[in-house]
C-alpha cells in the first residue's frame, strides 16, 4: 500500500470564513428513504461518540454503538472537569470565532490545519444552544443569563461550566440524547464490547470485530461506514490524569490495518495535578485549569525554606508564572505552565516531601478579590481578614467546591486553609488518527472523531477546547460530512459477515487472544505496563533529548519482547477477564510508545507540548523550526513495527506565524 | 515500600458469573493509609496473580469519583464506612491496622451479578431510554442565552444532575428501590424550562420502566441518600412522586 499513499486533506477552496459554509451547501445529501438501508458503526461513546450516534440516528441512519464501559454515561468525558469553550461573547469582552480560531492556532504552536480550527470555532456557537437545550445546567448569573469563566492562553472569557464537573453534565446530556434514540430503535447499543479490529473489504472500511466482554465471545459487525470515537492514548505513560481503561486500542488495530497515525508524539502534560504519592500509585487526579482563575502559582524563593507555607511572607515567595510571563501570569497555556514548574523543581525550589511539587494558592483571592466583593455586597465595613477568608472561602467553595473536596479526599489537607501542591502529569494526546477536513481517516469509510483523532490542536491544545472538539465533530461536522461519502454508497446492500474478510479478521483477532492466554510466565499486565510508562516519562515526556529517545527505543523493544515472553494472564478467554482486556491494551501501548518516540526523535524541533532540549530560545522556550517542520507527521504502518513517514504540508494564509509570546 | 504500614484481612465475595452461588474467601493484603481502596485492591490482586490465583474482578475506570463505575458494599455499606464518597475515593486512612473488612458486590435483583464484584447495571441505561431526555434533535435549538434560568433553579438542577448512576441508592435500600436515582434525573429536567414540555410523559414513562426492571417500591426509609456518594436529597423523591401524581391526574 506504501508508495501510493497520497495524503490529500481535502481542504475545501475558498476565503477561510467561507469554506465551511460553502462546504455544507455543496456536500452531497442522502435521502431519508436511502438513509434507513445505510448502517453506521460507532465506537465509543464519549462526547464524540454519542453526539455522533445520536445526530447520525436523528437523521435517520442505522446505527450501532459500542462502548467497553458497562454503560456509554461512564465514558471517560464524564471527568472532564473545568469547562468547554464557545465563541459566544457574552461577556463583550471582545471575543469572536476570529478570536477564538486565532487563540487555538497560536495555543498549538502554528501545528493545527487553518481549516479545520476555523470551522472549530465557527460552529462552537451552535454546541452551547444544544447543550443548554437538552437541560444541561450550566452555571448561571443572578439575571439568568449563563456565566463564563477563563482558561489558560486566552485574555478573554469564553469558557462556559457546570461547577467542576462540565464533562459530566454535557456527557449526560449527549447519552440522553443516544439513549432517547435506543428507546425509538434508531440505536442499537453494545456496552461492555470491546472492539479488537476494523475490517476491511476492497480498500474500504466495512465492519469491526468486538469481543463481548462478558461472554468473552467475539462477534463480526457489519456497517457501511466505522467511527472511532475512542478517545486518547495518554495511558501509554501509565500514570495519567485519564481513567484506567482509556487505551489505544481501537485506533491502533486501524493503524495496523493501514490507517496513518498523526503526530503520534504530541502529547499534552499538564501543569495542575496531585503529585505521586507512592509506589502503588495507579492514577493521577487533575485539579481543573479553571483553578489557575484565582489559584497563584509559586514557590519559595529559597532552597528548603521548611516553613508552613502560609507563614512565608509575600518578599520570600516566587510567583514565576507571573514574574516570566507578566501579560498571561497564571493563565499561560499548559506547556508553558508545566516546564515553568518543571525546571523550578529541577533548580531545587520545589516544596513537599518529594521536592517534586510547586504552590497553588487560593488565599490571595479568596480574601481579596472574593471576600472584599463580599464584604461589600453584605456591607459589612473594615472587614478583618479572617471575616475576608471565610467570605472568601464560600465563593471558592461554589465555584470549585468539588475540586476542592477531591484534593483532600486524597491528600488529607484542605485548599481552603493551606495551598495546594500540584505538578505537572500526563492529561491529553493531540496526536491520533490522521483524517482529512472530513474527519475520515486513508482508509474510505473509516473515520476518527474526539480525541482519537490528531486534527484541531496542533502541538499543544488548549484548556476546554477538548469538550468542545468532541461535540463539535459529533453534532456538527460529521452528520455532514459523512454525506460525502455514503451518498455514494446507497446502493451498496448491508453485507453478509461471512465472508473471507470477517473471517480472517476474527481469526486474527482470536489468535492474539490465545497468544496471550498461553505465555503463561511470571510478570503481571500491570508490571509490564508500570515499566513501560516510566520509559515514556522519563525519555518521552516533558523533556526529550535524541540520546534519551534512542535509548528509549531499544528499551521499548526489550521490554516489548520480554512481555511476549513472560507476561501471566490469568482466567480464561471464554468470559469476563479485565486482566485479559488490560492485556490487549498493554500490547497495543508498547507498540505505539516505540512509534510516539520516533516522531519525537524525527521531529528535530521544539513546539508546543514537544520540548526538545537541544531546540531551545536563550529564555527556555520552545524553539520551532518553521522552514523545516511546518508539517503534520503522518505514519504508515509496515509489517514488523517499521514505519514510513508522510509530511502534510501546513499553509498559513490568514495568520502570521510568530514565534509564540505569552509575556 | 516504607509506608505499607496497616496489616488487613479481608472477606471478598467471588462468584464465577450470574448462575454460581458465590462465597467468601479471605485473603491478608499489607497497606498504606494513602492508598485508595481500589488501589489496595491492585495490591490484591497483584499478589494474587503472582501466587497463581484469579484476580478478583471489579469494576472502575475514572477513579476520581465521577463515572459512576466504581461499586463495592464495604463493611454492608455502599461505597464503604466515610460517607459522601465513591468507592475509588475512600482512602486506607479510614481504616485501622488489623482491621476485617468484609466486600461485597451490589445486591438488587435489578443488578445480576457478572463476577465477583461487578454487576450488571443497563437496567438504568434503560430507564433512561424510556423518558430521561429532552426530546430535541441537533440543530433544533435556540440561542442559549434566549431563555433566561434564575440562578437558583439552575444550581437546584445542577444539584439532582451531578447523580453519577452509581447504584448504591438501590444497594442501600432494603426494597431495592430506584426511587432515588430516577428522582434525580425526573427532578433535573422538570427544573428546567426546557424539560417541562415532555415532563408528564417522561414521568410515567421512567416510572413503568423502573417498575418493568424489577426494582422495589419506596417505604421512605432514606437509606438511599444517606449512602448516596453525591448525596443527592431525599427531596428529589417527593419531587419525583408529585410529578407522577400531576401526570397521572392530567391523564398521563
Ligand atoms: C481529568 C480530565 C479532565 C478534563 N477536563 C477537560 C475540560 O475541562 N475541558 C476540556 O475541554 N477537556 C477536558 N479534558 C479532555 C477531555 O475530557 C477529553 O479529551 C474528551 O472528553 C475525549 O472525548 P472523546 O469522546 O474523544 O473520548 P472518551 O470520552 O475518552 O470516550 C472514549 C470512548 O471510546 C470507548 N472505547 C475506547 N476504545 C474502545 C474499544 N476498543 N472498543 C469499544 N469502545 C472503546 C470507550 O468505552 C468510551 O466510550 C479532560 C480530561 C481529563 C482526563
Ligand atoms: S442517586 Fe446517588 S446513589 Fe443513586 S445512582 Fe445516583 S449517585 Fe448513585
Ligand atoms: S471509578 Fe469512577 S466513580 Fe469510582
Amino acid at each position: 500500500m506504501s508508495k501510493n499513499i497520497k495524503l490529500d486533506s481535502k481542504i475545501p477552496a475558498g476565503e477561510l470564513s467561507q469554506k465551511w459554509t460553502q462546504y455544507r451547501s455543496s456536500v452531497p445529501l442522502v435521502n431519508p428513504a436511502n438513509k434507513r438501508n445505510l448502517e453506521i458503526i460507532v465506537v465509543g461513546t464519549g462526547l464524540a461518540g454519542s453526539s455522533a450516534a445520536a445526530t447520525l440516528a436523528e437523521m435517520g441512519y442505522k446505527v450501532k454503538a459500542f462502548c467497553f464501559q458497562d454503560s456509554p454515561r461512564r465514558a471517560h468525558s464524564i471527568a472532564a472537569q473545568g469547562g468547554i469553550n464557545a465563541a459566544k461573547n457574552y461577556q463583550n469582552d471582545g471575543d469572536s470565532v476570529y478570536r477564538l480560531f486565532y487563540d487555538t492556532i497560536k495555543g498549538g504552536d502554528y501545528r493545527a490545519r487553518e481549516a479545520n480550527v476555523h470551522r472549530l470555532a465557527e460552529v462552537s456557537t451552535s454546541i452551547i444552544d444544544q447543550c443548554v437545550a437538552q437541560g444541561v445546567p450550566f452555571a448561571r448569573e443572578y439575571g439568568g443569563t449563563l456565566s463564563n469563566r477563563s482558561f489558560g492562553g486566552t485574555q478573554v472569557q469564553r469558557t462556559f461550566y457546570a461547577a467542576g464537573q462540565t464533562g459530566q453534565q454535557l456527557l449526560l446530556g449527549a447519552y440522553q440524547a443516544l439513549e432517547r434514540q435506543v428507546g425509538l430503535g434508531n440505536v442499537k447499543m453494545y456496552s461492555r464490547h470491546e472492539m479488537l479490529d476494523v475490517v476491511v473489504i476492497d480498500g474500504k472500511a466495512r465492519g469491526i470485530i468486538a469481543r463481548n466482554l462478558i461472554t468473552g465471545e467475539l462477534e463480526r459487525h457489519f456497517g457501511h461506514a466505522v467511527l472511532l470515537c475512542t478517545g486518547g492514548y495518554g495511558n501509554v505513560f501509565y500514570l495519567s490524569t485519564n481513567a484506567m481503561g482509556s487505551n489505544v486500542t481501537a485506533g491502533w488495530k486501524a493503524h495496523k490495518a493501514g490507517a496513518l497515525f498523526g503526530n503520534p508524539c504530541f502529547t499534552q502534560i499538564h501543569p495542575t495535578c496531585i503529585p505521586v504519592s507512592g509506589h502503588y500509585q495507579s492514577k493521577l487526579t487533575l485539579m481543573s485549569e479553571s483553578l489557575r482563575n484565582d489559584g497563584r502559582i509559586w514557590v519559595p524563593k529559597n532552597k528548603d525554606d521548611n516553613r508552613h507555607p502560609n507563614d512565608i511572607p509575600e518578599e520570600d515567595r516566587d510567583y514565576y508564572l507571573e514574574r516570566r510571563y507578566p501579560a498571561f501570569g497564571n493563565l499561560v497555556p499548559r506547556d508553558v505552565a508545566s516546564r515553568a514548574a518543571k525546571e523550578r523543581c529541577d533548580a531545587g525550589y520545589g516544596v513537599g516531601a518529594s521536592k517534586m511539587a510547586v504552590y497553588l494558592d487560593f488565599r490571595y483571592n479568596m480574601i481579596n478579590k472574593y471576600g472584599r466583593a463580599e464584604a461589600s455586597r453584605l456591607n459589612i465595613e473594615n472587614p478583618d481578614e479572617a471575616t475576608l477568608l471565610k467570605l472568601g472561602q464560600e465563593v471558592a467553595k461554589e465555584k470549585y467546591g468539588n475540586l476542592f473536596d477531591m484534593y483532600k479526599q486524597i491528600t488529607d489537607e484542605d485548599p481552603y486553609e493551606v495551598p495546594m501542591r500540584i505538578y505537572p502529569a500526563v492529561h491529553y494526546t493531540m496526536g491520533g488518527l490522521w483524517v482529512d477536513y472530513e474527519l475520515m481517516t486513508n482508509i474510505p469509510g473509516l473515520y476518527a472523531l474526539g480525541e482519537a483523532n490528531f486534527s484541531d490542536h496542533g502541538a499543544n491544545r488548549l484548556g476546554a477546547s477538548a469538550l468542545m472538539q468532541g461535540l463539535a465533530d459529533g453534532y456538527f461536522v460529521i452528520p455532514y460530512t459523512i454525506g460525502s461519502y455514503l451518498s455514494n454508497e446507497i446502493r451498496t446492500k448491508s453485507m453478509p459477515t461471512d465472508c473471507e474478510e470477517f473471517v480472517a479478521a476474527e481469526k486474527k483477532v482470536r489468535e492474539q487472544l490465545e497468544r496471550l492466554m498461553s505465555i503463561n510466565g511470571k510478570q503481571s499486565v500491570e508490571s509490564f505496563h508500570r515499566r513501560l510508562g516510566l520509559i515514556m516519562w522519563d525519555k518521552c515526556g516533558m523533556l526529550r533529548s535524541e540520546e534519551g529517545l534512542k535509548q528509549a527505543i531499544a528499551e521499548i523493544r526489550a521490554l516489548r519482547e520480554e512481555f511476549w515472553r513472560d507476561v501471566r494472564v490469568p482466567g480464561t478467554m471464554n468470559g469476563f477477564n479485565p486482566e485479559l482486556e488490560k492485556a490487549g491494551r498493554v500490547a497495543d501501548f508498547l507498540e505505539l510508545g516505540e512509534l510516539m518516540c520516533i516522531d519525537a526523535l524525527e521531529r528535530n524541533e521544539s513546539c508546543g507540548g514537544h520540548f526538545r532540549e537541544e531546540y531551545q530560545t536563550e529564555e527556555g522556550e520552545a524553539k520551532r523550526d518553521d522552514d523545516n517542520y511546518m508539517f503534520v507527521s503522518a505514519w504508515e504502518y509496515k509489517e514488523g513495527n517499521e514505519w514510513e513517514l508522510h509530511k502534510e504540508a501546513l499553509v498559513y494564509e490568514n495568520i502570521k506565524i510568530a514565534q509564540r509570546s505569552y509575556k | 515500600m516504607s509506608n505499607s504500614n496497616m496489616n488487613l484481612k479481608l472477606k471478598v465475595w467471588r462468584q464465577q458469573n450470574a448462575n454460581d452461588s458465590g462465597h467468601f474467601e479471605d485473603y491478608t493484603v499489607q497497606a498504606s493509609p494513602d492508598m485508595s481502596f481500589l488501589e489496595m485492591f491492585d495490591v490484591l490482586n497483584e499478589q494474587l496473580i503472582t501466587e497463581g490465583k484469579d484476580p478478583v474482578a471489579f469494576d472502575h475506570d475514572c477513579r476520581e469519583g465521577i463515572c459512576g463505575m466504581c461499586s463495592m458494599v464495604i463493611n454492608g455499606r455502599p461505597h464503604g464506612p466515610k460517607g459522601g464518597v465513591t468507592t475509588c475515593q475512600l482512602h486506607m486512612r479510614s481504616f485501622n491496622d488489623g482491621d476485617t473488612i468484609v466486600v461485597e458486590p451490589w445486591r438488587s435483583n435489578a443488578f445480576p451479578v457478572i463476577r465477583d464484584l461487578s454487576v450488571n447495571r443497563s437496567a438504568f441505561d434503560r430507564i433512561i431510554a424510556a423518558g430521561g431526555y429532552v426530546s430535541v434533535n441537533t440543530g433544533n435549538a435556540v440561542d442559549a442565552n434566549a431563555t433566561l434560568i434564575p440562578k437558583e433553579i439552575a444550581d437546584e438542577a445542577f444539584e439532582a444532575a451531578t447523580c453519577i448512576g452509581c447504584g448504591a441508592c438501590v444497594s442501600a435500600c432494603k426494597n431495592a428501590s430506584a426511587m432515588l436515582f430516577v428522582g434525580a434525573k425526573v427532578t433535573q429536567l422538570s427544573l428546567l424550562p426546557q424539560g417541562q414540555a415532555e415532563a408528564s410523559k417522561r414521568v410515567v414513562a421512567m416510572v413503568n420502566q423502573m417498575d418493568a426492571e424489577g426494582f422495589g417500591a419506596c417505604t421512605n426509609t432514606g437509606a438511599c441518600s444517606a449512602e448516596c456518594p453525591k448525596q443527592i436529597p431525599l427531596t428529589v423523591i417527593a419531587t419525583l412522586n408529585r410529578e407522577y401524581i400531576k401526570a397521572k391526574l392530567k391523564g398521563y
